[in-house]
């Protein structure tokens, strides 16, 4: 019975097992069946999203550097060009521990502490991924210090990248400007994304006021990175179709300089705080644009630690300060044959007409003495013979006869008072005085009055007014064109080197100076021309073969009170007189206008006018002193491999 | 002439194979899905390990070990398997009860015994001990099961299933319940224990969540929606979705998978690999593996349907179903419908000890079928 039961209970239970075995059987079919339309959502529905994602995990995209325009001459001298150099790049993804990382290289010594702030907001300011340049121009040492802890330092490696390089080292640094690390500053004025993978921004000059130009267009590399981040050639049989958009390099400027004699006019004022400026006066081409002391530009494009910045922007003699274009000075006496010409324009006064120096002037009603440089005077005086022996007296007179405003409207008309507009950033304005000036500029009442005596020294470039170097080499080339006026430039051609083509730039001519007659162009040029030919320059423009049209000039410092005497010795060098010479030459057709200032350099013709004798004959002869300074010599040296 | 000569010799190794699969008391169609599906499996490793024939290696010395546990166990008398089926489910209660002593006073995760020779998980023989003891404890009772019997059952496989889940496994945990729930199904409980079960499951996944660790509730919440932890818990599926939905209808081509060989996938060769299939050869390929599964389980139910006695019967339906279970845990899991469980997917995952398992299951799977006419003798 029992056996008969079991094989009964076998049968039912056999059949129930197949009644839940066909049922786990369906389970299983319908589960199956959600997997696939699952699969079939993500695989075939949503594959185009998917695949988006998939691309965007595997590519990344890494900049490739435009180079940089190249810099010449107007002879086609470089003067910044790429070399490549080493640099250490970070790319913050990979970095483990940012901070210890940053520390550890302080510590072999490849980033100075002091600069950490700076490193860190680059770093910052970056796009994921991007490979951050954290230190440029490695030396061997360097490279070969940090290959032995490489290790140690995950998501920091060596790059070759061009960097700027100025084989001229200081030589003309103050016309071309620098590049220097792209600060927090650049970064609001930039497109960022243009500048992925660029280290460096443009940071004055040339340099900066091109920029655009020089760049260039960065191009990018898509690369196969892996999962963290790393660049791999390929993985497995995977090789992905990447595109490549290459770099556009950036415009080679040609600029208006003459470097060699640019070289011969810093190399005279080497040592000196000084500044020449040299204009082609027929198209307003700087051929000389100089200030010294300098720097050397390298420092700033291999990025230059904070300390070395401090020692440069603290040194007394201010290298870093452009003195020919935001350097103001009281013009002196080179504004005379303007005051001259002024007084022709007006027909106030006739060259013929003569004025008598006794040593002092004062105005009608006023026993105050305005002197002379010369305490016994110059006797009878007419106009050429007042420019020639720079006659104090001569131009006291007629600059009180034309009057402050119309003085000062004269001068305007030869871009003094206002920038020049020449083509970098930077220019001060310097400052035409005038009675409305003074009335805005003072807050105190009794200073707000334009005194007489105040138009008095007007007339021999003194008081209020306020020139800079390239204002007055502005102005000479006016004269010496005879009143033709073009906008001082840098840049006189672009060129692609892509296409190899050049955009030759026009000069840009300003209003001309019309209010002279050719006649009274001739009376000033010849006071010039006296002054190199038997007046207070001539021992410098002796024998140069070709003749020149020059007025010296000092502005004071210090004021010598009513009735002492300026004694040199007795006061501090920084308040010596400031020395300044003016000349264009050939003065017949002239073609260069040059404009020299050396801070208390006391005297315009002991000083100045040689300097610029040696300008005009590099200029005009292709005449070169012997070299004399062994660090420009060793940068030509360079400049020339 | 030819036809007939190649008809004819083909005839005779089929008759041959069939003769020594015979001998070595395997099931013909089995073993041909279980090869196929281990050839897939291997086929796939060498590029989901980056070309690493080490893996390869070492996967296939793994599968070796496999069916070398289910060619002993194939060979082993059904009777015994009964009568050993108690002792094998109280020494494994024993050894989890060790892991989780030593876990306790180790104050970490623990899931081996290092027997010094081999590194061992107790929680794997309970896979098979557990399905065992519940078909060993209805061997000769009348089905569908009692009340008293459920209870019996219920303490069979909640004791091992809570003592895996403490060490914490949830993963293992779950496929134990599941073993042994299986049998339990098969062997006949009413539809409406089954549906009073299911509400009660509802309302213990609701309570239970108060149990689980802090990682096992972040994977629940981030599998709920992974864009709130995409680099941390959420990356998984994240890029396992990625993964198979760039694949596409036909995938990007065997070892152009640039989720897999760029490594944004974690865990490639182990639990997701379902995902390098899925990018790879797509929809296609992995549509291909998961039918193979399906027939393979086919069979399988077949076979424990065609079985004589009570034990058999029950232990073989849960061994099959319950590889399904593994297939569909991992594929939902790495396709984003299930949350991340350590489930490994059976013969194509590379490591884990769950391969031996599954293949003694099978071993025992083809003892039964082959044994079948001595059952009850």
């Amino acid at each position: 019975m029992a056996a008969k039961g079991r094989i009964k209970d076998q049968w039912r239970e056999q059949r129930l097992f197949e009644q839940r075995a066909i049922f786990a059987g369906v389970v299983i079919l319908l589960m199956t069946g959600a997997l696939l339309a699952r699969l079939a959502w993500l695989q075939v529905l949503r594959n185009d999203y998917y695949s988006e994602l998939a691309q965007g995990n595997r590519v990344r995209i890494e900049p490739l550097p435009a180079a940089r325009g190249i810099i010449y001459d107007r002879n086609g001298i470089i003067l910044a060009e790429n070399r490549p150099a080493y640099q250490l790049e970070l790319v913050r993804e990979e970095v483990p521990d940012l901070e210890a990382t940053l520390q550890g290289l302080v510590k072999i010594g490849l980033i100075a502490a002091g600069d950490l702030d700076d490193t860190r907001r680059t770093i910052r300011s970056r796009r994921p991924f991007d490979s951050v340049p954290i230190r440029l121009r490695l030396t061997e040492e360097e490279i070969a210090r940090f290959a032995v802890q490489r290790f140690e330092f995950p998501g920091v490696d060596i790059r070759t990248r061009l960097a700027r390089y100025y084989p001229q080292g200081e030589v003309a640094v103050h016309a071309l400007g620098h590049v220097g690390a792209i600060s927090g500053k650049d970064l609001e004025r930039i497109d960022r994304s243009a500048y992925a993978g660029t280290a460096t921004i443009g940071k004055l000059g040339i340099e900066s006021a091109y920029e655009t130009q020089l760049h260039g267009r960065n191009g990018a590399r898509q690369i196969l990175v892996n999962a963290r981040g790393r660049s791999v050639e390929k993985q497995g049989a995977l090789r992905p179709q990447l595109t490549n958009v290459p770099a556009e390099p950036g415009t080679d400027l040609v600029l208006s300089i003459d470097f060699e004699v640019q070289k011969v006019a810093e190399e005279a004022i080497w040592n000196q705080r000084a500044s020449i400026v040299a204009i082609d006066p027929r198209n307003g081409d700087v051929l000389v644009l100089a200030s010294r002391p300098g720097f050397d530009p390298n420092l700033f494009a291999r990025g230059l630690t904070r300390a070395e910045f401090a020692g440069l922007n603290g040194n007394p003699d201010q290298p870093l300060f452009n003195r020919a274009l935001r350097g103001t000075y009281p013009p002196g006496s080179t504004i005379k044959p303007l005051v001259a010409l002024a007084g022709l324009s007006y027909g106030v006064t006739t060259p013929e007409e003569s004025r008598f120096c006794g040593g002092y002037f004062s105005l009608p009603g006023s026993r105050h003495r305005f002197r002379d440089w010369k305490p016994r005077g110059h006797g009878t005086t007419a106009m050429v013979e007042a420019i020639a022996q720079s006659c104090d007296v001569y131009f006291y007179a007629l600059a009180n006869e034309i009057g402050v405003t119309r003085l000062g409207t004269f001068l305007k008309g030869f871009g003094l008072g206002a920038i020049t507009g020449i083509d970098i950033d930077g220019e001060k304005p310097g400052l035409v005085p005038s009675p409305e000036w003074k009335r805005g500029a003072f807050k105190r009442k009794q200073n707000q009055v334009w005194f007489p005596g105040e138009t008095v020294i007007f007339g021999i470039g003194q008081g209020f007014m306020l020139t800079t170097p390239l204002q007055l080499a502005h102005m000479t080339s006016i004269i010496g064109a005879r009143g033709s006026n073009f906008r001082p430039r840098l840049v006189t051609a672009l060129h692609d080197p892509v296409t190899n083509t050049r955009r030759v730039l026009a000069p840009v001519a300003e209003p001309k100076v019309e209010s002279a007659t050719p006649e009274h162009w001739q009376v000033a040029i010849n006071g010039m021309l006296a002054v190199t030919e038997g007046g207070t320059a001539s021992r410098s423009a002796a024998g140069a073969g070709y003749r020149i049209a020059g007025k010296t000039g000092t502005s004071q410092v210090f004021t010598v009170a009513q009735n002492a005497k300026y004694d040199e010795k007795a006061i501090d060098e920084r308040l010596r007189d400031h020395a300044w010479f003016v000349a264009f030459a050939p003065a017949e057709d002239p073609r260069i206008a040059v404009a020299v200032l050396v801070e208390n350099g006391r005297s315009g013709s002991g000083t100045a006018a040689p300097i610029a004798r040696k300008v005009m004959d590099a200029y005009l002869l292709r005449k070169f002193p012997e070299p004399a300074e062994p660090d420009t010599q060793t940068d030509a040296a360079e400049a020339e491999e | 002439m030819i036809y007939e000569e190649v008809e004819s010799s083909t005839r005779r190794t089929i008759s041959q194979t069939t003769r020594v699969l015979g001998t070595l008391k395997l099931d013909g169609p089995l073993v041909l899905g279980l090869a196929l599906l281990a050839l897939y499996g291997q086929v796939v490793l060498y590029s989901a390990s980056g070309q690493d024939w080490e893996s390869v290696m070492r996967g296939t010395a793994r599968i070796a070990l496999g069916t070398v546990a289910m060619l002993v166990l194939a060979q082993v008398k059904p009777g015994f398997l009964r009568r050993i089926s108690p002792f094998l489910y109280a020494f494994g209660i024993v050894l989890l009860l060790v892991v989780d002593a030593i876990g306790y006073i180790g104050k970490g995760a623990q899931r081996w015994l290092d027997l010094g020779f081999v590194r061992f998980q107790p929680s794997e023989i309970m896979k098979l001990a557990v399905p065992m003891m519940c078909a060993w404890y209805l061997r000769e009772r009348a089905l569908p099961p009692d009340g008293k019997t459920l209870l019996v059952l219920a303490c069979i496989i909640l004791v091992p299933t809570g003592l895996t889940i403490i060490q914490p496994d949830l993963g293992t945990g779950l496929l134990i319940l599941m073993a042994g729930g299986l049998v339990v199904l098969l062997a006949g409980l009413s539809v409406r224990i089954i549906l009073g079960l299911a509400g009660l499951a509802v309302l213990a996944a609701w309570g239970g969540w108060f149990l689980l660790h802090d990682y096992q509730r972040q994977r629940v919440l981030t599998f709920l929606d992974p864009q709130t932890d995409p680099l941390g818990s959420g990356y998984h599926i994240i890029q396992s979705t990625i993964a198979i939905g760039s694949g596409g209808l036909f995938g990007k081509g065997y070892l152009n998978g640039s989720q897999g060989q760029l490594e944004f996938l974690p865990e490639r060769s182990t639990d997701f690999v379902f995902a390098v299939i899925g990018e790879e050869l797509g929809l296609l390929g992995a549509g291909i593996l998961l039918l193979l599964y399906l027939l393979i389980v086919a069979r399988a139910i077949y076979l424990s349907t065609q079985m004589m006695d009570t034990f058999a019967r029950l232990l073989s339906g849960s061994l099959a179903i319950i590889f399904f279970v593994y297939v569909f845990i991992n594929a939902g899991m790495v396709s984003g419908i299930l949350p991340v469980v350590g489930v490994p997917l059976p013969l194509v995952s590379y490591g884990g000890t769950s391969l031996v398992t599954l293949m003694a299951g099978f071993g025992i799977l083809m003892s039964l079928y082959s044994h079948r006419k001595f059952a009850g003798s």
